[in-house]
């Protein structure tokens, strides 16, 4: 049950309905630089090293309003610091795992990676092979960007309206059957209600500002309602 | 804008918050409270990304019967609470969702 090999399939099966919820933004990422006069090259190359769609998305719109390079190089910061939540919600995770291994696996730390392994790990705590786990499910997500972004690039203009056919409830339902098993306390349940209503609330702030304010407000609540003494 | 640059910087600022909590595991000991509300990040950041991707469509509000996205997400959520099972959430919430668009 838990080879190497397993691991990896179930990491990437796990993924599957993520894969599919990105797949039109990448083409739309793809399509969107081609129209904007941006190198196949500088494209592709921005999917490959950079791997992160929102950033991705924001680079682009900063780009298109001739924005200064720090600007958009800040505001991709801020919106990366969402993954620095994750990376530190694994730490204890990974502490065993040799540097470069970390150094590697953590390029691949999106939303989508973190939410299957988190469920993994609220799941089946303490199970072994977890880094194929995570690399199963990296190298799917990274794949499918890549492709997806450079069928958006050669398709351009012609888009298949891919985008309209809704496929993000994928990503939707997926991470709701991922956060619902996680909710035990009533701290945990506060702590959702709270992100529910604040990012309804601050869905139209900038670079999604709102997303981290209310994430880290959410953190703040539940943390207030959690009166368990701290472990370790 | 010399866009390699751009690319650079981006990559730079994207990997370094994925890299350095990982990196400092096991050297830095996090104060307890800290930890303690680490473990609400998984709730907190996917709850508030389903908010906006379900309730927010086309950049608006859309609490009406009309937002497919908010009726698969209650169905996903009644099955959810019911069966805790990751697979039969996802299914339940797609099937809902692909029924609504052919038969409304």
């Amino acid at each position: 049950m838990h080879t190497p090999a397993k691991q990896l399939w179930l990491g990437a099966l796990e993924t599957l309905p993520l894969v599919v919820a990105a797949f039109p933004f990448g083409i739309v990422f793809g399509a969107m630089a081609n129209a904007m006069g941006l190198g196949a090259g500088v494209t592709l190359g921005m999917s490959a090293i950079v791997f992160a769609g929102s950033s991705q998305f924001i680079a682009l719109t900063l780009l298109a309003s001739a924005a200064a390079l720090p600007v958009i190089v800040m505001t991709v910061f801020i919106v990366n610091l969402r993954q620095l939540l994750y990376s530190a919600n694994l730490m204890h995770h990974v502490d065993r795992w040799p540097q470069w291994q970390r150094a590697a696996l953590a390029f691949f730390l999106t939303d989508e990676t973190f939410a299957v392994v988190s469920d993994r790990l609220n799941r089946h705590p303490g199970a072994p092979g977890l880094r194929w786990f995570y690399l199963g499910s990296a190298l799917f997500m990274y794949s499918f960007w890549q492709l997806s972004t450079a069928l958006g690039y050669a398709l351009g203009s012609r888009i298949p309206g891919l985008a309209d056919w809704g496929l993000d409830v994928a990503m939707v339902v997926a991470f709701i059957g991922i956060v619902v098993p996680a909710l035990h306390r009533r701290a945990d349940w506060a702590c959702a209600a709270v992100a529910l209503v604040s990012a309804v609330l601050t869905h139209d702030w900038p670079h999604q500002t709102g997303l981290l304010f209310s994430s880290l407000l959410a953190v703040a609540v539940g943390m207030a309602m959690s009166r368990e003494p701290a472990h370790e | 804008m010399n866009e390699w640059l751009l690319i650079a910087l981006m990559a730079l600022v994207t990997y370094l918050p994925r890299w350095l909590p990982f990196a400092l595991a096991g050297k830095v000991h996090l104060p307890a409270p800290l930890e303690r509300a680490l473990d609400f990040v998984p709730i907190a950041v996917l709850t508030s990304i389903i908010a906006q991707t379900a309730l927010v469509r086309d950049g608006t509000l859309d609490i009406s019967p009309n937002n497919y996205h908010a009726i698969a997400a209650l169905i996903a959520f009644a099955v959810a609470l019911l069966t805790r099972r990751l697979f039969i959430t996802i299914v339940a919430g797609l099937a809902c969702f692909a029924m609504l668009r052919i038969f409304l």
